[in-house]
């Protein structure tokens, strides 16, 4: 009885402090998710230190990391991907059904849903954030991922609370799509797009009552060079096994900080609450005092990212740059390629670089990725000798000083590009210019400012060699179209390509688009395995390690479950709660 | 020339490390660039003369560090003693780049290393660093005063001497110059460099560039002294007995300003090193693997290095004493051209 009123005292106090909800708890129409967490106690803020401010609150323009961490507390997608199981779930749209020719996708809205202004979400909001995101004028991020052989998606309202989606083609992962496209206030955002001001709309200077979401959290205040403060979105569409309506935390507080360390320092006073990944040097640092301070860092493994050194194979370097062109012709050759994967020693790199916290990679998929990795592919070995043996049988010899020359007497050297701002990188530059040392390459390690590496590697082709990383946000192969296709915008190590290049890449692009459309799970993974390994062999890029990702919280914060996936820490920020 | 007693200590300080710098190769027991992958981040060996039975031995000796599974955590493997041996043979060097040699001053043998001042993340020898290095930092100080000085030198008595538009012109130009922003330059240079370009000329260029931008303060000054210097009665009467101008110039004129070229020396030798640190901390001067102090010092951007392993901060330390000794020198001869010019 007292736990009856208890709750009830509960409700009242919610009830009271949101009038708003008052209206929606009498009609009783509003169909929640019931959250599977551990039920907690609502209140308290969770501060949370970004590493530069956001540039927008615009889903549709933001691009970089801190507006995305901000915009998705604040939005919400009618599917979602569940960073820990890695698969989809049920969120804005309460149920689908597929057709049999798996092109026709047809979502349940939940009913009696809000934006976080009190307005309410049905099919008309969905239709116009679509017809936003696909607008060629609106130049929307996610427009690439929206296109299926460069044709859009159609979506058709069917009543207020159904919406279908035709499909150009069957599309394996199209319920993964629905990932990270939130859904915008219709009532807020028809008139500037009509108007063509969409993509400025939004932006930092956006008053509170102007922006509206359906997401956790809505924003309370921003304060330039210091602080967003998000507050709790009263109409927030989850609720717990106890009914209470989600979000537990009242509010989450952005501060901005310049740098990883400056991060970490803030995290290590206490002043912030989580650390959204760290470098496995700062991770031992901290690793001392966890017990002392309260705080708890978690090692999740091997995340989606794969860092690879990554040779120019462009053709459209001859007679423009002839030092590049005539340094291609070792690179084109398959066996070169195959001797500089071996004679690297990437647990050097997993130990010196990440101090064992990263795992070598064969290929472009890591351990991380448990539904798509190729397990069957084996792991790289070093071996000097048997890169000498290569070396050798692709026409390569020595002069007795120890340099390689090739066939035509010319010495081995090339440059090695890499972000100067990237520590890891850098070290891994050094390390793998010792280990060609021992094959007689001379290497020269270039740090370069990012930008300016990027510019050279998609636009000029004025680049020898790079070491990069690549990471999708997904686990689904789909995500990787552009990378794999020969026509890809990120096929980083030949762009441009009208027909394919090489006879495998034209069996990548087979077994890419086969998967695409595969509806078969189980063939869909042997086709990408078969990417895999011909990644493995042919080695376009030479996978390097990746990295473990790195986190964490206060102890006292619960329901934290940091996950691989990118947002790793916040992706549930509605079940988080601080235990008294 | 006397020399005072307050600058015996410094000179003789710089001499000593000039010439060990220039024998970096016999001194140090390891090539700069040679990684014990094994031994990341290892302290600085412990020299024991006594063993664990509390024996003394005349010839010190040190204990392997072995690490177990924690990344850098060592402990000294007490099994086995490796006495330090002198005049070994290992990794042969290049003396002044004049001849090729294999004999070290010190070594252990091994499975053992010798890093006195502890190493690096790759497993290289910081004291060997440091002093590879000092080839490369102290050089690059040395060629850019040389180069702004002789720079200076030659248009700021060309400035005095003459006067007129060639002196307003040069005038100008140095003010131009002293409002260059060399950092932004360096990096536009950098930027335009062909990739494959080797380091050690990439280097020579960057120095270059320094010392030729850093001319214009010597200049002024040059310029200042020749022109009241060309003023005096003895220069106007050795004119007025028909002196050629390069007799005035080189007799009278440029003598006078040897206290100023001497100071400035000093004073623009350490910033000039310290110009080839800033660069190679930012990652625009010396590539790797190459040593110089910018480059060692540029690992401690990172918090954690700084707060883990302090022997990784000491060349920072190292760098004190030897600015210190060329701002002695500076002081010194300052307050001697201060003094003689009253």
């Amino acid at each position: 009885m007292r736990d009856l009123i208890k709750a009830l005292l509960g409700k009242l106090v919610v009830l009271m402090c949101f009038p708003g909800m008052l209206v929606l708890a009498a009609s009783g129409t509003e169909e929640f998710l019931v959250a599977n967490s551990e039920p907690g106690a609502s209140g308290g803020k969770l501060v949370v230190a970004e590493r530069s401010e956001p540039k927008t609150l615009n889903p549709v323009t933001a691009l970089d990391g801190p507006s995305r961490d901000v915009i998705r507390r604040m939005t919400a997608d009618l599917i979602r991907i569940n960073r820990n199981t890695q698969r989809t779930e049920a969120a804005l749209a309460k149920s689908w059904t597929v057709s049999p020719d798996k092109r026709t996708y047809t979502l349940k809205l939940r009913r009696g849903i809000r934006f976080s202004d009190g307005h309410t979400f049905d099919a008309s909001d969905v239709v116009f954030s679509f017809q936003v995101y696909l607008d060629e004028k609106v130049h929307s991020v996610q427009r690439d991922l929206l296109m299926i052989d460069g044709k859009p998606l159609i979506v058709t309202k069917l009543d207020p609370y159904t919406v279908r989606f035709d499909l150009p083609k069957a599309y394996a992962a199209a319920e993964r799509l629905f990932d990270s496209i939130a859904m915008l206030p219709r009532h807020l955002l028809e008139i500037p797009y009509k108007e063509g001001k969409l993509a400025s709309a939004w932006g930092l200077d956006v008053a509170a009552d102007q922006i509206a979401g359906l997401g956790p959290f809505r924003l309370k205040e921003y304060v330039a060079g210091q602080r967003m403060v998000l507050e709790r979105n009263p109409y927030y569409w989850k609720i717990d096994s106890k009914r209470t309506r989600l979000p537990y935390l009242q509010q989450i507080v952005y501060i901005f900080v310049p740098s990883e360390d400056a991060q970490v320092l803030r995290f290590e006073v206490g002043e912030t609450d989580i650390l959204n990944r760290m470098s496995a040097e700062n991770f031992s640092v901290l690793e001392k005092d966890q017990q002392v301070r309260g705080f708890k860092l978690f090692d999740l493994g091997p995340g989606l990212e794969y860092n690879f050194l990554l040779f120019n194979l462009n053709d459209d370097t001859a007679g423009r740059l002839p030092e590049i062109a005539g340094h291609e012709v070792w690179f084109r050759d398959q066996k070169f390629r195959q001797a500089v994967s071996t004679a690297i020693d990437r647990n050097a790199i997993v130990k010196l670089v990440y101090q064992g916290r990263a795992v070598s990679l064969a290929s472009q998929v890591t351990p991380g990725n448990k539904l798509w990795r190729n397990d069957a592919l084996p792991k790289p070995q070093y071996s000097l000798a048997n890169a000498r043996a290569l070396l050798r049988t692709a026409g390569f010899r020595w002069r007795p000083d120890g340099t390689l020359i090739d066939a035509a007497g010319q010495p081995v050297s090339f440059s090695i590009l890499v972000s100067a701002s990237n520590a890891q990188r850098k070290q891994m530059a050094t390390l793998i210019q010792a280990d060609l040392k021992q094959l007689g390459i001379t290497v020269q390690v270039v740090p370069m400012e990012f930008r300016a590496q990027l510019d050279r590697i998609l636009q000029t082709h004025d680049y020898d060699a790079a070491i990069m990383a690549l990471g999708s946000g997904d686990a689904d192969p789909t995500a990787e179209m552009n990378v794999w296709l020969s026509t890809g915008s990120t096929h980083l190590w030949h762009l441009g390509q009208k027909q394919p290049a090489t006879n495998w890449e034209a069996e990548i692009d087979r077994l890419m688009q086969a998967q695409e459309s595969e509806t078969d799970s189980q063939k869909r993974k042997r086709e990408y395995d078969q990417v895999q390994e011909i990644v493995a062999t042919q080695l376009p890029i030479i996978c390097l390690v990746s990295p473990n990702i790195l986190v964490g919280a206060k102890a006292r914060l619960t329901n934290f479950e940091p996950a691989i996936l990118d947002h790793y820490t916040l992706w549930n920020a509605d079940e988080l709660y601080w235990r008294p | 020339m006397r020399v005072s007693r307050a600058i015996v200590l410094p000179l003789m300080f710089l001499l000593f490390l000039h010439l060990i710098v220039l024998v970096a190769g016999f001194v140090t027991p390891y090539n700069a660039a040679t990684q014990f992958r094994e031994d990341p981040f290892a302290p600085p060996s412990r020299v024991h003369f006594f063993d664990v039975n509390g024996r003394f031995h005349l010839r010190p000796f040190v204990y392997d560090w072995t690490s177990g599974v924690e990344f850098a955590k060592y402990v000294e493997d007490r099994n086995r003693a490796f006495p330090i041996r002198f005049f070994v043979t290992g990794n042969a060097y290049s003396v002044a780049g004049l001849f090729r040699w294999n004999l070290h001053l010190f070594g252990v043998d091994e499975p053992a290393h010798l890093f006195l001042l502890g190493s690096d993340g790759y497993g290289r020898d910081q004291f060997s660093r440091f002093l590879f290095g000092g080839q490369i930092s102290l050089f690059a100080g040395l060629l850019a005063a040389f180069l702004s000085l002789s720079l200076g030198l030659l248009l700021g008595a060309a400035a005095g001497y003459h006067g007129g538009a060639l002196d307003a012109a040069l005038m100008r130009t140095t003010e131009i110059f002293a409002a260059l922003p060399w950092l932004y330059l360096l990096l536009a240079l950098r930027a335009v460099l062909p990739l494959g370009f080797d380091p050690a000329p990439t280097f020579l260029l960057i120095i270059a560039v320094i010392g030729i931008v850093g001319w214009s303060r010597p200049a002024r000054l040059v310029r200042g002294i020749v022109l009241s210097a060309k003023e005096h009665n003895y220069v106007l009467a050795a004119r007025g007995f028909g002196a050629t101008e390069l007799y005035l110039l080189r007799r009278h004129v440029l003598p006078q300003t040897r206290g100023v070229v001497l100071t400035q020396a000093t004073i623009l030798i350490p910033q000039y090193i310290l110009a080839e640190v800033t660069l190679s901390f930012l990652g625009l001067g010396v590539a790797e693997p190459m040593a110089s102090w910018g480059n060692m010092l540029s690992a401690l951007q990172q918090y954690s290095i700084l707060t883990s392993y302090w022997w990784m901060i000491v060349p920072g330390f190292l760098l004190v004493p030897i600015f210190l000794s060329y701002y002695i020198l500076a002081r010194s001869f300052e307050s001697r051209v201060e003094s003689s010019s009253y």
